[in-house]
């Protein structure tokens, strides 16, 4: 907790400036107070809690989920077979040179308003962290410790599982811990090009509405999303790697 | 003494072994023509020149290489696949920092997947290795000498009576690498396995062999022997005597001309 205390005051110290720049400028439509936007969390908590917030929590979850699924496949294909990774790790990077966000109206047209459309910009947006971190751990293993494995007559299924998986773990945590916050912003993202409901949209709405107070409001939800997953992949982390605090 | 029948008290033969190396440029022979044999219970140790093909020869007792011709045998066995069949103990620790101390000794018996692990048997040598108290620890909780210690017993836990280790102290300070070397002696005399070990430092060769081959050219032929003229038990100040001191200069003489 000791190693919190400086930023929470400084983050402390940033609210009361944005609280006394909000009130001299008075305009909350553009700026609202923190004050403000706490008061309009309180107001519309029941609409926010219990019908946005779930269907947003629901769109990061399965594009984590599915994420999750495809990039560790294909890290320990592409680490099984070197065709398999050279054709598909050159791909892997270049696609991150596409604009994805700029795409994501197209993947609004082709699953329309459903909660799909989101689902694929938040898969796409957390794919290549988990997928290019996942396999540089498992080419991060030790090579004399591969061959002092097989001097002992492992298995290709010993190999990978008592040494590859352990090796690839340090790295596949770092890249989740970049995917998690992405894949938030990413359902955000595919809510605001189209949807019916979940935070997004609904802060979108706010501000057709001029509703300032209202547009921050749901925003704030999202980040606690992003914080507490976070927190669950650290302790996770914390948990599977616990010989590293030694 | 963990005897092989059949082997004529031989635990690893070498007869006319061929070895190339394979790189872009080529085959580039290592070993032409090599044999020798080391007996059931002995320490011999290899001297030479890095780069020389000494760790080659270690790499393909392992099968972690094939031979182009001629064979191998282990405990008078001759054997393609060789993989699983020696303890190998190499240069580095490589400890896996993610297991403990006793998960990383018992490595190989985890491998053969042997059912039922006897926990008294190996809770024996680790306090034999100096290892009681450390169980549970992590490797970078342990110093050189005890990491180099765990990888030793690995190697032992392999259950083959051959040992090979692969320049294990070099990385020791002088001090810890005097006591690893009278310790590594004991436990051989414990154990009584063959040992085969590679280093590049002489009075180390002299203090803890039988024989010692002298690898000086690459690719090469026979391999020079040179016989230990000492009794044991050893004690470091042996190697003080007269005989030892001439047969140490000697060899260095013999490196010094390739260098």
């Amino acid at each position: 907790m000791k190693n919190y205390i400086y930023s929470t005051i400084l983050t402390f110290f940033l609210l009361l400036i944005w609280e006394m720049g909000a009130r001299l400028v008075n305009t909350s439509f553009i700026l609202p107070a923190p004050t403000e936007v706490g008061m309009k969390l309180w107001e519309l908590r029941e609409v926010l809690f219990l019908h946005h917030l779930p269907i947003t929590f629901s769109v990061i979850a399965i594009g984590l989920a599915i994420s999750l699924v495809l990039g560790i496949s294909l890290a320990i294909s592409m680490n099984m077979s070197k065709t398999l990774e050279k054709t598909f790790y050159p791909l892997l990077i270049t696609s991150q040179t596409i604009p994805i966000i700029a795409l994501a109206p197209i993947f609004v047209l082709w699953f329309g308003y459903s909660i799909w459309s989101k689902i694929v910009v938040t898969i796409i947006i957390t794919f290549f962290p988990i997928t290019v971190s996942t396999f540089d751990g498992f080419r991060s293993t030790n090579k004399d410790l591969k061959e002092l494995f097989q001097s002992i007559g492992a298995s290709r299924r010993q190999l990978f599982f008592k040494l590859e998986i352990p090796s690839a773990l340090p790295s596949f945590f770092s890249g989740l811990k970049v995917a998690v916050p992405m894949s938030v912003i990413g359902a955000a993202i595919g809510e605001w090009l189209g949807a019916q409901a979940g935070l997004g949209y609904f802060s979108r709405r706010m501000m057709t509405q001029f509703d300032g107070a209202g547009v921050f409001a749901p925003i704030i939800l999202l980040s606690f999303i992003g914080i507490l997953l976070f927190i669950v992949v650290v302790l996770l982390e914390k948990y599977l790697l616990n010989w590293r605090r030694t | 003494m963990k005897s092989f029948p059949n082997n004529d008290g031989q635990a690893l033969q070498f007869k006319n072994v061929n070895f190339d190396y394979k790189n872009d440029a080529g085959h580039i022979p290592i070993l032409k023509d090599v044999s020798f044999s080391i007996s059931e219970g002995e320490f011999v140790s290899i001297v030479g020149a890095s780069g020389s093909g000494k760790t080659t020869i270690f790499r393909l007792i392992v099968g972690l290489e094939q031979q182009r011709s001629g064979s191998i045998y282990i405990n008078g066995q001759q054997m393609e696949n060789r993989l699983g069949k020696v303890g190998y103990m190499p240069q580095q620790d490589l400890l896996m920092p993610w297991r403990t101390i006793r998960q990383n000794a018992t490595l190989p018996l985890e491998i053969q997947k042997q059912k039922s692990i006897d926990s008294n048997a190996v809770d024996r040598l680790l306090e034999e290795f100096g290892l009681e108290g450390y169980e549970n620890k992590y490797p970078s909780e342990l110093s050189g000498g005890m990491r180099q210690r765990v990888s030793f017993l690995r190697a032992t836990l392999s259950g083959s009576n051959v040992l090979l280790l692969d320049e294990p102290f070099s990385a020791l300070d002088a001090m810890t690498k005097l006591f690893m070397q009278e310790w590594l002696l004991e436990q051989w005399k414990k154990q009584s396995s063959t040992i085969l070990f590679i280093t590049h430092d002489i009075s180390e060769a002299l203090f803890l062999s039988d024989r010692i081959f002298i690898v000086t050219d690459t690719p090469f032929t026979t391999l020079e022997e040179v016989k230990v003229p000492l009794k044991r038990p050893r004690q470091q100040h042996h190697l003080d005597q007269k005989e030892v001191v001439e047969l140490k200069n000697s060899l260095i003489e013999r490196f010094r001309m390739r260098v």
